[in-house]
């Protein structure tokens, strides 16, 4: 009751505040799956089809069994009756979708290379590598066929022998009078893109490590994974272990871009065959057998057609998309193009829309979420397509997008959801401003009179996403098996911290900080006073995890309801300790002050743990749980502006500047926001220039290591200039959107918007991603006279 | 990315190594291992040995050889980067081994194991071809020098024995006259080369004299670029005639037609480089 007026604890929402999570990083101590050790421990080894598509004619383990140091090994048949069920595909868009049955070892073919035939248990990982070698596969190569719209054809090799079709399903969406828009259509264009296959790359490789508790069932499983809570349901479901038996752990995981929101074939494998042999088991992967066992991304056929009138207003968007699927669906395969599904008119005012959706089997390793996951798909075929309506009536790309800006908000858009908030004028103002706009193009139009044969170009991309995902009756609506809610808990401890228990689950992104500005700044706890616990089943059991920049906009709301509720109850004991009542309580930053007296929450802490005064029928303790389901998605958006220059001869692309103006609502945590947007770009600009998953024709994987898969470095990009505004989003108290993505969805639009403007004027409208030195002298070649 | 089983002996001298070397079949030579690691790993190569030369410290050396200077061949890229000697008489030399991979691959991968490997894509092969250097072989019968245009023999096979290290390489040292230019195409920064061009010559009164271009990752081996040299000591551009005589790989960062295009801009540029450098 001695207690300060005021706290001097300074605000730490939207301060740069450092990482938390970096020292024990940087300095070695973080937990990896794959440090992790266990007495009696055995390793396991994957044997992988080399072949894209083949009839497993026989499988003979025996020559591995009689390798030393082998435990164990078994074909698929061999395992079979560990599975209670395929492994999980959470999102089966329509009634009639064709979903098949997937082993996480296969049993009767092989349908990509890579596709697991049998599993090795050895005493150490290089004895598990070395009898992999050993087992002896009888193959019967078949047909197979690696191109999603190839597979369409009549002929093509059936994937899947049992649908008569490689086709998996077909979603539509249509609003407005699209047809009648078209035909009235002073201006059409028609666009035809490719989104490359690309691989995600972590920088931590998959790992997952089992210890079993054999007297009792229960199994405690680590996993480099997003989502920990997803994985113990699902796992509980392929192998029939109970959920109240197994126990899920991420703990420090490093990076995932969406690879590792995902239920793999090696989780399952480690936990059953824990349960098989009563021993620990860990199975790590290389980064080369990650390139052909982790999910890809992207790989799309995109056709766009948009109605305008003869200024450049558009007025209806078509869209068709052809999605490679993969071999079999993983965990939100056909579903990841469907997240762009209502972003096809970007931040236009369009009245018509009309998206059709077909997913298609191939011999390939499956599709699923890769940074963006739909939205930069949407993203960059609206933007690129407004530029070709540019060119089409000899307009600035800059002068159409203003004609057409979506204004006031909230914004119901023809796709049928709400904007929450936005100002896309404001965004691109600021680029434009500082990228100097005008004066590019100046130099962009003295180099063409000078006949240089270094080419200027510039890009945009102004984007709008849906993140935040996502109010749980709509993902109901659309077929999604799961909420997207989002639990937190705060617990004021006696001694003066706090511990806060979040179901998001980082893996890189730095919740343990931003979670701890929001208690800090809410409860008036020191920032180190603030503990975040995360990725354990047993500790946290509420959790939907961490994908589709989530965690702030409905984890961290769930966090500031929670503090609502700390707040809430700990005023009924300040006004008990105060002895006034609680109207005449007043909060504000730790600190409950009343008539002439104040007390801590602290304070009201303690008083709650020792429970020696409290009012009356109130529960000891001091803790809250909130569970926030949000009302609607959250729409980051912003300008971004890639400056390329294009060596004529070669071919070669260099990026030369780029800025980029985001609005991501309410910043927490700069210094977090710019290392977001900082990876997203990388990620961006390499998949426009740099990054590309090759299949041959007998789907043999190409790009098959980082030597030919091309993950760019720092040294290949220019200093990313970042500038935010700042439109808080209503749909929650925080204001925040969310950041993951942005960089990823608005880059590859912006460079190759940059690309083709800077050889327009010699008659190239499209180059395909990634606009490879080869891909632009090719296309110099034929327009060359 | 668990390398099959091998053993592994520690070189303690050169007749030592040479001695290991003889003792078994499909033994290979480590040194800074950023070639032949990868290998192990991806399970491409599986030597039954490996001799470690890496603590043969006697053969990390840049020395002044009177005409030539003379480099261990355990030196370090980033050792042949940085040596005041080759930065004061073959800065051609320096300059391209600062080029090579990044900075982890320069400060174990050595100028020996560079050429002994063998790969037509590296970059100092077509340096010392260029160049017309010299590279010391030691075997059991002792030691021998190879002429740089008898040394590289295909992909990933050179004069070096299986039974013989490499333990010297020797360039000339350039004076002023001396021009040079080397180009590395490559998608990202610490890859192989697309295609490389080394040129070097000896100008005089605005003449080209003893002009060499030497082609990385246009054949087998690297390559001279006979055509264009020719063309260049006649005055004329030498780039049309780059891709005479080669036969370039295709892979995923080229094929082969648009290697040949590119060499024939990268020559051309070399050539003009090396001119007025």
């Amino acid at each position: 009751m001695s207690a300060p007026a005021e706290l001097e604890i300074a605000p730490t929402i939207g301060a740069p505040v450092a990482r938390k999570e970096d020292k024990k990083l940087l300095q070695g101590q973080a937990q990896w799956v794959d440090n992790m050790e266990h007495p009696g421990m055995v390793f396991l080894g994957v044997v992988r089809s080399p072949y894209a598509h083949a009839r497993i004619k026989n499988v003979n383990v025996d020559p591995a069994l009689a390798h030393a140091g082998v435990v164990a090994a078994w074909s698929g048949a061999d395992i079979a009756d560990e599975w209670h069920a395929s492994l999980p595909c959470a999102w089966i868009p329509t009634e009639d979708t064709n979903a098949p049955e997937h082993k996480p070892i296969a049993v009767d073919k092989a349908r990509y290379v890579g596709d697991a035939v049998a599993v090795i248990a050895a005493t150490s990982r290089g004895t598990a590598e070395d009898a992999v070698e050993l087992v002896e596969v009888d193959y019967e190569e078949l047909p197979c066929v690696v191109d999603a719209v190839a597979a369409l054809s009549e002929d093509a090799p059936l994937v899947h022998d049992e649908f008569g079709t490689n086709r998996c399903y077909t979603w539509t969406l249509e609003a407005g009078e699209v047809d009648r828009l078209f035909a009235e259509a002073a201006v059409t264009v028609k666009e035809r893109y490719r989104q490359n296959r690309l691989i995600p790359n972590a920088i931590e490789p998959r790992a997952v490590f089992v210890i079993p508790v054999p007297a009792n069932g229960e199994f405690t499983l680590w996993s480099t994974t997003q989502v920990p809570h997803i994985a113990r349901v699902t796992l509980s479901g392929v192998t029939g272990v109970p959920e109240t038996k197994l126990r899920v752990i991420a703990p420090d995981v490093g990076g995932g871009f969406g690879s590792k929101l995902n239920v793999y074939a090696e989780e399952a494998l480690a936990l059953a065959i824990a349960r098989r042999l009563g021993r620990a088991v860990k199975w790590t992967e290389t980064r080369s057998e990650g390139y052909v066992s982790t999910i890809h991304g992207r790989d799309q056929i995109q056709e766009i057609e948009l109605a305008a009138t003869a200024e450049g207003k558009i007025t209806a968007v078509r869209t068709r998309l052809t999605v490679g699927m993969g071999a079999y669906l993983q965990l939100v395969t056909p579903g990841i193009p469907l997240l762009g599904a209502w972003l096809y008119g970007g931040c236009y005012d369009v009245a018509g829309y009309s998206f059709e959706c077909t997913g298609v089997f191939t011999n390939t390793v499956p599709t699923d979420a890769y940074r963006g996951a739909g939205r930069p798909e949407a993203t960059y075929a609206i933007e690129r397509a407004v530029d070709a309506l540019a060119r089409e009536i000899g307009k600035d790309p800059v002068e159409v997008r203003r004609l057409n800006f979506i204004r006031e908000f909230p914004a119901p858009i023809a796709s049928g959801l709400t904007i929450d908030s936005g100002d896309y004028d404001a965004s691109l103002d600021l680029a434009l401003e500082k990228v100097g706009y005008d004066d590019l193009r100046g130099e962009q139009r003295s180099r063409r009179a000078a006949g240089d044969s270094k080419r200027l170009g510039i890009g945009l991309s102004t984007y709008v996403e849906m993140c935040g995902l996502a109010p749980s009756a709509i993902l109901g609506a659309i077929r999604y098996s799961a909420g997207g809610w989002e639990a937190a808990t705060i617990r004021c401890l006696p001694a003066g911290t706090a511990q806060v228990l979040s179901g998001a689950t980082p893996h890189g992104q730095g919740h343990e900080t931003a979670w701890s500005q929001i208690v800090a700044d809410r409860l008036g706890y020191e920032f180190d006073e603030v503990e975040v616990l995360h990725g354990d089943t047993a500790v946290i059991p509420l959790g939907m995890d961490t994908y589709g920049s989530r965690s702030l906009a409905v984890g961290g709301v769930a966090l500031y309801h929670a503090a609502d509720r700390i707040i809430e109850k700990a005023r009924k004991i300040a006004a008990h300790i105060l002895e006034v009542d609680e109207t005449a309580v007043d909060y504000s930053r730790g600190v409950f002050h009343g008539p002439g007296a104040s007390v801590t929450l602290k304070e009201v802490a303690f008083a709650a743990w020792t429970a020696h005064n409290l009012p009356e029928g109130l529960e000891p303790g001091l803790e809250a749980t909130f569970v926030y389901d949000p009302p609607n998605f959250s729409w980051p958006s912003g300008a971004h502006v890639a400056i390329v220059e294009i060596d004529t001869e070669t071919g070669a692309v260099e990026l030369l500047r780029y800025i980029a103006v985001d609005d991501v609502g309410t910043v927490i945590n700069p210094t977090i926001v710019e290392g977001q947007i900082h990876g997203g770009i990388a990620q961006g600009v390499a998949q426009a220039l740099y990054e590309d998953a090759i299949y041959d024709d007998d789907g043999n994987l190409l790009t098959s290591n980082m030597l030919t898969y091309l993950v760019p470095s720092a040294t290949e990009f220019p200093r990313w200039e970042l500038y935010r505004t700042e439109t808080p989003s209503p749909t929650n108290p925080l204001g925040v959107k969310g950041v993951g993505e942005t960089g990823a969805i608005a880059a590859p639009a912006a460079v190759m918007n940059a690309v083709v403007d800077a050889l327009s004027d010699d008659g190239i409208t499209e180059i395909t991603m990634p606009a490879t030195p080869e891909r632009i002298w090719r296309a110099l070649e034929e327009v060359r006279p | 990315m668990i390398p099959a089983p091998f053993d592994y002996e520690v070189a303690e001298s050169v007749d030592h190594a040479i001695a290991l070397l003889a003792d078994r079949e499909d033994s290979k030579v480590l040194a800074g291992g950023h070639s032949l690691l990868p290998l192990l790993r991806l399970r491409v190569t599986r030597p039954s040995v490996l001799v470690d030369v890496g603590r043969l410290d006697e053969l990390s050396y840049v020395r002044d050889a009177g005409t030539s200077i003379a480099i261990g061949a355990l030196t370090r890229h980033h050792d042949v980067a940085t040596a005041p000697l080759l930065q004061e008489h073959n800065p051609f030399v320096s300059y391209v081994a600062g080029l090579v991979g990044d900075p982890q691959v320069r400060h174990r991968g050595t100028i020996g194991g560079s050429l002994a490997h063998g790969d037509p894509a590296a970059d100092l092969p077509a340096v010392l071809l260029a160049l017309d250097g010299e590279i010391d072989i030691a075997g059991a019968a002792g030691v021998r020098t190879v002429a740089s245009a008898d040394f590289f023999l295909g992909v990933f096979e050179t004069a070096v024995g299986p039974q013989e290290i490499v333990t010297e390489v020797r360039v000339p040292k350039l004076t002023a006259e001396h021009g040079w230019s080397y180009l590395k195409f490559r998608r990202r920064s610490l890859d192989w080369a697309t295609v490389g061009v080394a040129a070097f010559a000896r100008r005089s009164n605005g003449d080209i004299g003893e002009p060499a271009i030497a082609l990385v990752s246009m054949g087998a081996t690297p390559l001279r670029a006979r055509a264009s040299e020719a063309a260049w000591a006649s005055g004329q551009d030498p780039g049309p005639f780059a891709d005479e005589g080669t036969d370039p790989p295709g892979d995923t960062n080229g094929s082969a037609e648009y290697r040949k295009h590119l060499v024939k801009v990268l020559v051309r540029r070399a050539a003009e480089e090396a001119s007025r450098h």
